[in-house]
């Protein structure tokens, strides 16, 4: 007996849904509905059947029938705002969302950060919850630091580990370029994937421990070439100055304080040095690109121009990008290729940065411009005649520091690789896929001082060089295996891999000459070549029961270069479990709850890399003395070999993490987000200790030392406020709280150990913070502000802390760190017929950032110096009064909570310019940095190192932009 | 293993041992081998001044620097990052002269093939490498009293060192200058910078004078044995007192017995005499009148170090006029706030000019290339009349008074400050030593020995903290062992006091 099912598929307003599929579950039969909506099935057997309706963009929806006849099974779907469907990509093969078992927040281009863009990371500021990303300053193409969960190591690198494309960044930097990412071009970029949790990411081993950003470029779609034309052009200005006196507030206090001679330096001029160096910047950012499908092979090609100056005067950086994918899908889809191919050049001008603090500082009441042999710049000099020098304790003219230094900058990278994924013929649930890249960079660049400037008298003008290569190889093979058994509701997803990777850097040396061309220091050797190979074995097995409960395990072994035999290799296992609540009988038919999940992870991960953990620190070694390192015997200058500290039991560092974590949706997905809670633990970090002196060649050494804790939670919500024909409004929030701990330093535990993590400017060798036990790394360290009754600090005034009598550096203590406590994202975009706006803000609550530039240009003594010139001062120096600089006290420690507002944009969709044409066209225009609230009275608060002092401002910039699609 | 391949090898692994204490690293001024403190600060002569000079009468710096006001005030904490400095860096020494000695025994010669004249030049390398290993344990003995123990028996990074008693120390010093005696060059007859018989008398004297304070047991006798070894040898004094402390101060200089060679160009770091010449003075005309180019260093001048008014009134006038060595410049020699760079006078004894009055090669206008003198005759002239005078035997006071009047007839240019007999008590020769050796790293040693260091027979300004001085606890004479080596090595107990 047969019979047949027929019926409409809807959509949530009750429309008909053309081309929806219906398919019989657990067969093969299927159809689609046709333009009103209708579908039939014949010839089915009669009995229970479950019906499943689909369409893009829709939640499926299954119904159960009772095949007797003719049956009619009506669908009406609701849209799936939470894309809960969605393929995303993960470590070595892609996963439907709503399988995930690790915590994962992907970004995709239309909720990127707009306006003058310049390095990928900065689309995603403020939009994934634990993710913390500071600019370094306002450079342009400056990087950034990008912070996943706190960072878990100390003196290893705290940097995530970025894959594009397939191609993982070895964390090398460029010299000569503004940063290595830079050299991507934002414009490419489809999707951001962020792994947080031990889950997510040990299949990356021992790149993982501070999280994995996975971005993936646009690809080719089907069918004829879309050209898109997009050009963004902007002015930045500089937001807001560093509050100094001003010409007459200096002559005020020079008479009111000097003696006589100070009161004879005085000059009549009004210069506003920030304002002499600082313009008005243009960028102009023009992308090109071409996608379609030629004989059956998608393809993207895309060509990229930027021009973009600085507001230091003279900064400059362009910069060509063209990429080019193509995705061949040969032996009828069997066998699928992509080949990435990505390059770029850049050509930077560096303006000489030194001169922000010049500007800073140099006293107001003198010209920019004097009649003198040092470029008709005015210098501060002592001597007459032609023993006039440079006063060498005096700041340079802060215009003559840029424009008598030209610092050029050439870089080119090239990334590329090439994907093969064959699903066998015979058993097409077997794929093999061997992955094969490239990455490699070459920056040169070239220092030159002319023989008249005073910023390098001593040796009448310099020339320098430098050229740094790298080039990184990598080659990955996998073989991944999906099967499901219908009659165990199971599902095993099984995938197996090798990789192999060679890192390599070549930095070249050269003579450094005088600006009359003699040679100053020569080179002992012409180049070096620094080089690390890891290799690896990963493997990953999910199973699925029933659509409701997941199972994933993944293992990583890798090796490396970097660690003596007996060390070499670590494994990072990691466990992820998964209910998906929502499947569950009694919640399948909520109105209400569309989706509920529920995660549960743990995992280890490593860290190997960084700036103190060389390739060679486990062999004793000897280095060769540099030419300004020789000694004299005799008549004789003699170079030599130093041996080196090391550390033959140098090995991983290992984090640990465990994850909790809900995934929520309502209503259709029109409110959807989730809850992650999570504890890291860090053992074995590679941190920077004092050894037992006469143990080793040195008195520190970056060994294998002590534990850290990390403890976490996030918290991210999307919201559709209103979904109607003509107008969205969607808002989007995510909080986090993250809270770092160190609590071992020591090979014998001792809870008073302390070691220096970071030094101030000004006086030599202050060291402010700390890596010490039981605080947050890089705590400030400093003495305890006694004040009078009004409220004013007084100089050299501090607790007795230790009640000793005296006020020694056993009286300092921990007040605060640069770690934010809780950091908010929230955007909104609201969209009215061809209209929308949208805004992206930003909040860190308890990140406190000490005052360098007030602390030591914000005292009588730097004003009024004593080496025969003036200075200008922080105005600061107005609230303390202070005579010497008091660099220590926490009077400067200040609060630098903030809200920012990162983005303001208006865009006008005009669509299809005519009824027939293809041709569209969106206009935009966009404001960045619009505003910041903070109680922090310098220059800007987020400062990721925690010291305030010679920043680049980070400018507000006003974009006005066009995209033409053909 | 390629370092120590040739013979030529291990003459350059011995200028690695001499040059750890004249550089801060083998790549320059911006690096140190020692850390934990700025890489400017980290060599041995800029580190162990500190220690020698500004906790005392004779030096006071207004630098903010951590550290540096509780060294002015005498108030150190076990944290002081330049006495931790000196210390590590000490040691560091010692750690590479027994990795030279593991390197360097017969077994290791002759597996490289080396043996005859070479291995008689080892031979000699190694007994350098011993008394360099033996200054260091001094400079420890008289600084810290009881440090860390290593020896060429001490293999790297396996077991936290033994901490050694002074006293024990004390021997072990007396036993390893004695023994590598017969293997050093005769006085004057090695290469300019290497160390020889003489630098080790000179070492010996300068031991036993202190021998009360290091062992408990007075060796006065001992110390007129040694200086007058020295004495007797081929040094003679310098015509000038202000060549000395010139750049040019290693050509056809018979008065200076062992060097620290500083090069502006070759080697170079921001310690050494590059410090004491440019923390001494200001970069421009200030009301004390002073050009840095005028020193030698045009691009320099830090404005730091000052002399406390002790130092000058030790002398019949500021200017040098009568005794050449007083040497000051300044609006005002009495300190009454040590923030205040006009407070004290300025020190001028040390400039990187040679005797005709050029300026060596500078690769940034502020390295120094004037070398510095760890021994000299004129010390030991002074140890050996002060042994005398502490009723050492062998020794008499007839050459006491020669010697004394050598150095004052130096110092007049004629012999109008001559001293008679009479004269020369015990206390003469510590302002005596005030007035020949200030700012050459003496004066805490010297203090300590003669009591006058911790208590409060003599106070100067800010000594203890207070600005007209006061008593220092006896517990002060030794510095403490620095808090972090205290944490990494549980064999280490901290000195008394601290």
């Amino acid at each position: 007996q047969t019979g047949s099912v027929s019926g409409k598929v809807l959509d949530e307003t009750g429309l008909p849904l053309p081309g929806a599929s219906v398919v019989v579950k657990g067969t093969t039969r299927s159809t689609s509905t046709d333009e009103n909506g209708n579908y039939k099935l014949a010839g089915l057997s009669n009995g229970s059947i479950t019906l499943s309706a689909s369409f893009v963009g829709y939640q499926t929806l299954d119904k159960a029938v009772s095949i007797s006849a003719n049956a009619t099974v009506n669908f009406q779907l609701v849209p799936d705002a939470q894309k809960l469907n969605e393929v995303v990509v993960i470590g070595y093969g892609t996963a439907e969302k709503k399988n995930l078992t690790g915590s994962i927040t992907t970004v995709n281009s239309k909720d990127f950060q707009k306006g003058a863009i310049t390095t990928p990371e900065q689309l995603i500021q403020g939009k994934v919850a634990g993710v913390n990303i500071i600019s370094n300053s306002g450079q342009p193409g400056v990087g950034s630091q990008i912070r996943i969960r706190g960072g878990a190591s100390l003196n290893a690198s705290n940097d995530p580990l970025i894959v594009i494309d397939g191609v993982p960044f070895s964390g090398n930097t460029i010299d000569n370029a503004p940063s290595p990412l830079s050299l991507i071009n934002p414009n490419d970029i489809e999707t951001f994937t962020v792994l947080k949790d031990a889950n997510a990411t040990a299949i990356y081993g021992s790149r993982a421990s501070n999280g994995v950003i996975l971005i993936t470029t646009k690809k080719g779609g089907s069918g004829a070439p879309v050209i898109n034309f997009s050009t963004n052009n902007s002015i930045a200005m500089v937001a807001r100055k560093v509050d100094v006196l001003s010409a007459d507030q200096v002559r005020a206090y020079v008479n009111a304080n000097g003696n006589a001679t100070q009161k004879a330096l005085l000059g009549t001029a009004n210069t506003d040095w920030q304002d002499a160096i600082y313009q008005n910047a243009f960028t102009s950012d023009n992308n090109l690109s071409i996608a379609g499908s030629f004989k059956g092979v998608p393809y993207r090609v895309s060509a990229g121009y930027l021009d973009q100056d600085g507001l230091l005067i003279t900064d400059k950086l362009k910069r060509g990008t063209g990429s080019i994918t193509l995705s061949p899908r040969l032996f009828k889809d069997h066998l699928k290729i992509d080949l990435n191919l990505k390059g770029s050049l850049t050509d930077s001008h560096f303006a000489n940065a030194g001169a922000i603090n010049s500007a800073i500082q140099f006293d107001p009441t003198q010209p920019i411009y004097a009649d003198n042999k040092y470029g008709n710049y005015f210098e501060w000099t002592q001597g007459t005649g032609s023993a006039m020098v440079p006063n060498p304790n005096a700041p340079r003219n802060p215009v003559a520091l840029i424009r008598l230094q030209d610092n050029n900058g050439n870089a080119a990278r090239s990334v590329g690789n090439a994907k093969f994924d064959y699903s066998f013929h015979f058993l097409p649930e077997l794929h093999a896929n061997l992955n094969l890249g490239y990455d490699v960079s070459k920056g040169y660049g070239s220092i030159a001082v002319p023989t008249y400037a005073a910023q390098s008298a001593a040796t009448n003008g310099s020339f320098s060089r430098a050229l740094k290569t790298s080039a990184d190889k990598f080659s990955e093979f996998y073989l991944n295996y999906a099967h499901t058994v219908e009659s165990i509701k199971s599902r095993f997803d099984v995938t197996a891999g090798y990789g192999y990777y060679d890192i390599a850097t070549t930095g070249y040396n050269f003579t450094n000459y005088t600006g009359l061309g003699a040679p100053i220091v020569t080179p002992v050797f012409p180049f070096s070549v620094e080089r690390n190979k890891m290799l690896s074995y990963y493997g990953r097995f999910n199973y699925t029961l029933a659509e409701k409960y997941i199972l994933s395990a993944t293992m990583r072994a890798d090796a490396s270069s970097k660690f003596a035999e007996n060390n070499r290799w670590g494994y990072f296992p990691s466990v992820g479990f998964t209910w998906r609540i929502i499947g569950e009988n009694f919640l399948k038919d909520s109105k209400v709850l569309s989706d509920l999940k529920l995660r549960l992870s743990y995992g280890e991960t490593g860290n190997k890399d960084g700036a103190d953990i060389g390739n060679y620190n486990y062999i004793a070694k000897y280095y060769a003395s540099s030419n300004t390192g020789q000694y004299q015997i005799g008549n004789t200058f003699y170079n030599y070999y130093a041996p080196a500290g090391y550390d033959p039991d140098l090995r991983w560092e290992t984090t640990t993490t465990y994850n909790a974590g809900l995934d929520y949706g309502f209503l259709g997905g029109r409110l959807y987000g989730s809850i992650d809670v999570y504890y890291k633990k860090t053992a074995d970090l590679l941190s920077k200790i004092t050894i037992p002196v006469g143990t080793n060649f040195s008195n520190e050494l970056v060994t294998n030392v002590g534990n850290m804790d990390v403890k976490g939670a996030e918290v991210s919500l999307n919201f559709t406020a209103i979904k109607t024909e003509n107008t969205t409004w969607d808002f989007g929030v995510n909080a986090s709280y993250n809270k770092r701990n160190v609590t071992n330093l020591t090979l014998n535990p001792n809870s008073g150990f302390k070691i220096d993590a970071g030094d101030i400017s000004g006086g030599t060798g202050i060291h402010l913070k700390y890596n010490a036990v039981n605080q947050i790394p890089q705590s400030y360290f400093v003495y305890k502000q006694v004040y009078d009754a009004s409220g004013k600090p007084l100089e050299g005034v501090y607790q007795d802390l230790n009640g000793d009598g005296t006020i020694t550096t056993d009286d300092q203590y921990f007040y605060k760190s640069p770690d934010p406590q809780f950091t908010f994202g929230f955007n909104t975009a609201f969209t009215y017929k061809k209209w929308s706006i949208n805004t992206v803000l930003r909040a860190s609550l308890g990140n406190y950032v000490y005052d360098n530039v007030s602390s030591n240009f914000g005292v009588n003594s730097n004003l009024l110096s004593t080496v025969g010139i003036l200075n200008n001062a922080s105005s600061d120096i107005l609230n303390t009064g202070f005579t010497n600089t008091q660099y220590l006290s926490d009077y400067y420690i200040k609060n630098a909570s903030f809200l920012k507002m990162d983005n303001l944009g208006l865009a006008y969709n005009i669509g299809k310019l005519s009824k027939d044409g293809t041709t569209t066209m969106r206009i935009s225009a966009n404001c960045q940095n619009v505003f910041v609230v903070t109680k922090y009275k310098g220059l800007d608060p987020e400062l990721a190192t925690g010291i305030d002092y010679n920043l680049y401002p980070r400018p507000r910039t006003y974009t006005l932009g066009l995209n033409v699609g053909f | 293993d390629i370092a120590y391949a040739t013979p030529a090898g291990y003459k350059q692994q011995l200028v690695r041992l001499y040059a750890n204490y004249g550089l801060t690293s083998p790549s320059g001024s911006d690096n140190s081998d020692v850390g934990g403190l700025n890489a400017g600060f980290a060599d041995f002569l800029r580190l162990f001044w500190t220690s020698q000079e500004l906790v005392t009468d004779e030096a006071v710096c207004n630098w903010g620097d951590t550290g540096i006001p509780e060294l002015d005030n005498a108030t150190w904490s076990t944290d002081n990052q330049f006495l931790r400095g000196l210390y590590s860096r000490s040691i560091s020494q010692i750690t590479l002269v027994n990795d030279y000695l593991r390197q360097s025994t017969a077994d290791k010669l002759a597996s490289r093939n080396i043996t005859g004249a070479d291995a008689t030049n080892v031979a000699r390398y190694r007994a350098e490498a011993r008394f360099l290993r033996a200054y260091q344990y001094w400079v420890l003995l008289d600084a810290f009293g009881n440090p860390p123990f290593v020896t060429e028996a001490d293999e790297i990074g396996k077991v936290n060192p033994k901490q050694i008693q002074r006293a024990a120390l004390f021997t072990y010093i007396e036993s390893e200058l004695k023994a590598i005696e017969s293997d050093l060059a005769e006085p004057r007859a090695n290469e300019y910078g290497r160390a020889d018989k003489g630098a080790d008398w000179a070492l010996l004297a300068r031991l036993y004078l202190n021998a009360q304070v290091y062992a408990g047991t007075a060796k006065y006798t001992e110390a007129i044995t040694y200086s007058s070894k020295v004495i007797a040898s081929s040094y003679t004094l310098n015509p000038s007192y202000a060549n000395l402390f010139k750049a040019d101060n290693n050509i056809g200089n018979t008065e200076n017995i062992l060097t620290i060679n500083y090069d502006g160009v070759s080697g170079t770091n921001y310690g050494g005499t590059t410090f004491l010449i440019n923390a001494a003075i200001y970069a421009s005309a200030d009301a004390a009148g002073m050009i840095a180019g005028e020193y030698g260093v045009p691009n320099g001048g830090w404005a730091g170090n000052r002399t406390r008014q002790n130092l000058p009134a030790l002398f019949p006038n500021t200017t040098g006029s009568i005794d050449k060595r007083g040497v000051f410049v300044g609006p005002k020699a009495t300190i009454d706030a040590i923030s205040d760079p006009n407070d004290g006078l300025k020190v001028t004894k040390f400039k990187n000019v040679t005797s005709g009055g050029t300026t060596p090669a500078s690769l940034n206008g502020t390295f120094s290339s004037l070398d510095f003198a760890l021994f000299r005759l004129a010390e030991q002239y002074l140890i050996y009349g002060e042994a005398v005078a502490r009723g050492g035997s062998g020794g008499n006071v007839t050459d006491a008074l020669t010697y004394v009047n050598r150095l004052r007839q130096r110092a007049y240019g004629n012999t109008s400050g001559n001293v008679t007999t009479a004269a020369l008590t015990t206390d003469f020769y510590l302002d005596e030593r005030g007035r020949e050796l200030y700012w050459e790293g003496h004066r805490r040693t010297d203090l300590i020995r003669y009591g006058k260091f911790a208590g409060a027979t003599y106070l100067w300004p800010f000594k203890g903290g207070v600005k007209a001085g006061t008593s220092l606890p006896a517990y002060r004479n030794l510095y403490p062992i620095p808090n972090a080596d205290l944490i990494a090595n549980p064999n280490l107990v901290q000195n008394t006091g601290y």
